[in-house]
């Protein structure tokens, strides 16, 4: 089966004063129908930025360049009316904050109802029937009553749920959620990930997870891709990363969370900072932090290679990846 | 640090008693304010040197009551006794020679700096006020000796907030909190707005600095896997009151309240196989607004254990050897560890 959304060769740069700094650099990936694909990494690795310039949302300085295949349609060739008409049907996006994507001044049912009256052509009526019956599957307890509310009567959990009901109101082939779970509590967030993963059974969406909690990664995904100084440097099914990181950085991740049934007694985090991204360190971005260096990775760029069949990885250190090894 | 002489035989650094926080919401010319019951009944210990944890939901009073241990806030009713003595009863002056014990580190470090002072202006700032006595010489020193102590480069000291990364805002933070040399640091979500690499970081910097320095932590956070890798013992608050609270082993490993085992269910595990494996403990809805709260157990609406008796008499707060546990059912109920 052909993949709903295939991204080759995506580079996301911004126009500063006097100089440009690349957000994206050069990624590619393939996504299924059905499936869920973790997008993590730290603040500016690039994992937002890179799917906002799907959805034509770069602020004015960006540009984005490479291929966003929608079908037989390039995303990123598209000026702003062409992808109104996938915006929003098609391809959608949720985020962290869900006060200031909802509209405070607009009841929710009017909120709902104009992304069937615009993009589907309904009329008022029949709209806000099914905005009311969207809000009902999402788990909002008297739609009728709470479709009549504005945004600040409602709870954070309430609010994300309306934007995820307004997000799946024209059954879009692909939803992109950018830290959905990050600003609600662990009750409603198990709660938030329970209500994706029957979304993408059932709908058959594809499920893009941007996120950088690797707790919620293991809950809900089939493959993940890590992303550091806007590459990508692994890629590959969700166990296998987890069980058997080969990346550096993947494994320092691993290494940097802590897990609510072992008390460790300290963790091992990455040294050092994220890197700047106007001043990206050469070689491999990642070899100031990292354990495994050597000569070359100062000089020479690691490339995204394939490991095995179904996995990828961008990193010279071939050597088996255990923090005893270099201790 | 030493250890004053004629309190080491009190092991309570802190004695919370009976406290209770309300705030007045609204109300005008002609209607009466809605009372916010923010804490209610409050009593427990904090020994010398341990790292309690404080975990709940958002709106569970957590921060309220850091804050009324800090003196920060007035409590409606209830004290808190300081090594034995109950420092809000104090003369002012008598009271500021406590406050450089007693200090609060924030979640947000960038907005909790001052964006117009120098990194070394913000971490002295604490001794201008509350060790007036030091010389300039000897304020730099202690700056440059504590900015060392948190991984900041002494010569970053004439830099701006602004210049600084979370993390490192998050160490000045740190640094502004420890120059008094306190004996209690309140962390209030310090790590919550923190990159994971970074926040396992400053979460080894503060367990070091403990050690170092002889600190008690209450370490408040909505994040149970943080609070559980660095806490000696953990207080649940839900509405706030206390449900549960228990050594840290014994709270994951075997929860009495209904509402601990459904929080350790809904923590995400960075482990995929046993992600899949177990089942979360599914809560109904959301956490109840705390102006109009339920009567009997506030846990009661979301309570799948709920019987009559629970919407009808408030559980009381049973301690049973080193646990305290208000449920009317915990002694029935077998739980297993959500984790």
């Amino acid at each position: 089966m052909a993949p709903v959304l295939s991204v080759s060769d995506l580079s996301v740069r911004f126009h500063l004063h006097e100089s440009t700094v690349t957000a994206v650099n050069g990624l590619s990936f393939t996504l299924d129908a059905g499936e869920t694909l973790a997008v993590v990494g730290e603040s500016g690795s690039g994992k937002s930025q890179a799917f906002m310039s799907l959805m034509g949302l770069l602020a004015k300085n960006g540009t984005a360049t490479g291929e966003a295949m929608l079908g037989d349609v390039n995303l990123l060739a598209l000026g702003n009316s062409a992808l109104n008409q996938y915006r929003g049907r098609d391809i959608a996006m949720i985020f962290q904050d869900p006060m200031t994507s909802l509209n405070p001044a607009l009841r929710i049912k009017q909120q709902l109802a104009e992304v069937l009256v615009r993009h589907k052509g309904q009329d008022q009526r029949t709209a806000e029937r099914n905005a009311l019956e969207m809000l009902e599957r999402v788990g909002i307890p008297e739609p009728a009553k709470r479709a009549e509310a504005y945004p600040h009567q409602m709870s954070g959990g309430m609010r994300q749920r309306v934007m995820i009901a307004m997000a799946l109101l024209c059954q879009p082939r692909i939803l992109i959620a950018d830290e959905p779970t990050t600003a609600l509590d662990v009750t409603v967030q198990a709660q938030m990930l329970d209500l994706f993963k029957n979304l993408t059974n059932d709908f058959g969406t594809a499920l893009v997870l941007i996120t950088h909690d690797l707790g919620v990664v293991a809950g809900i995904a089939d493959r993940m891709m890590v992303m550091y100084g806007g590459r990508c440097v692994e890629k590959g099914p969700t166990d296998n990363l987890f069980y058997d990181p080969r990346h550096p950085y993947t494994l320092g991740l691993l290494h940097s969370t802590p897990h609510v049934a072992k008390r460790a007694q300290r963790l091992d985090p990455i040294q050092g900072l994220p890197p700047s991204l106007e001043h990206l360190p050469q070689g491999c971005a990642f070899h100031p932090r990292c354990a495994f260096r050597f000569e070359r990775c100062f000089v020479e760029r690691p490339p995204l290679l394939p490991v095995e069949d179904v996995r990828e990885k961008a990193c010279w250190y071939q050597g088996e990846l255990s923090y005893e090894e270099v201790a | 640090m030493q250890a004053s002489v004629k309190n080491t035989r009190d092991e309570d650094l802190i004695k919370v008693e009976d406290l209770s926080k309300y705030f007045s919401i609204g109300g005008g010319l002609f209607t009466k304010p809605l009372q916010l019951k923010a804490l209610q009944d409050i009593s427990f210990t904090v020994k010398r040197g341990e790292t309690l944890g404080i975990v709940g939901e958002s709106g569970c009073g957590k921060s309220t009551l850091g804050r009324c241990i800090l003196q920060l806030l007035t409590p409606e009713r209830g004290r808190v006794l300081w090594m034995g003595q109950d420092i809000a009863a104090l003369p002012a002056e008598e009271m500021r020679k406590h406050r450089k014990d007693l200090q609060i580190i924030f979640q947000d470090p960038l907005a909790s700096l001052n964006p117009r002072m120098t990194v070394g202006e913000i971490i002295a700032d604490p001794l201008r006020s509350l060790m007036p006595q030091l010389k300039a010489k000897e304020r730099r020193d202690r700056v440059i000796r504590t900015m060392e102590a948190v991984g900041l480069l002494p010569e970053m000291i004439n830099r701006y907030p602004h210049e600084f990364s979370g993390g490192q805002a998050q160490r000045i933070g740190i640094a502004r909190a420890l120059i008094t040399e306190p004996k209690l640091i309140v962390c209030d979500e310090p790590v919550s707005a923190l990159d994971v690499s970074i926040q396992a970081q400053i979460l080894n910097l503060l367990a070091d600095l403990k050690d170092q320095f002889g600190l008690t932590l209450i370490f408040i956070s909505h994040n149970l896997s943080v609070v559980r890798h660095v806490s000696d013992r953990i207080m649940v608050l839900y509405l706030g009151r206390i449900v549960e609270l228990a050594e840290g082993d014994d709270l994951y490993d075997d929860p009495k309240h209904p509402y601990t085992r459904a929080l350790l269910t809904a923590v995400p595990v960075p482990d995929p196989k046993r992600a899949r494996q177990r089942t979360i403990d599914g809560l109904v809805g959301e956490i109840p607004s705390p102006i109009n709260q339920p009567s009997g157990c506030t846990f009661r609406t979301r309570c799948r254990y709920a019987l009559p008796i629970c919407a009808q008499q408030r559980p009381p707060l049973e301690s049973t050897g080193t646990r305290m546990v208000a449920c009317h059912r915990w002694q029935e109920l077998e739980l297993q560890s959500g984790a």
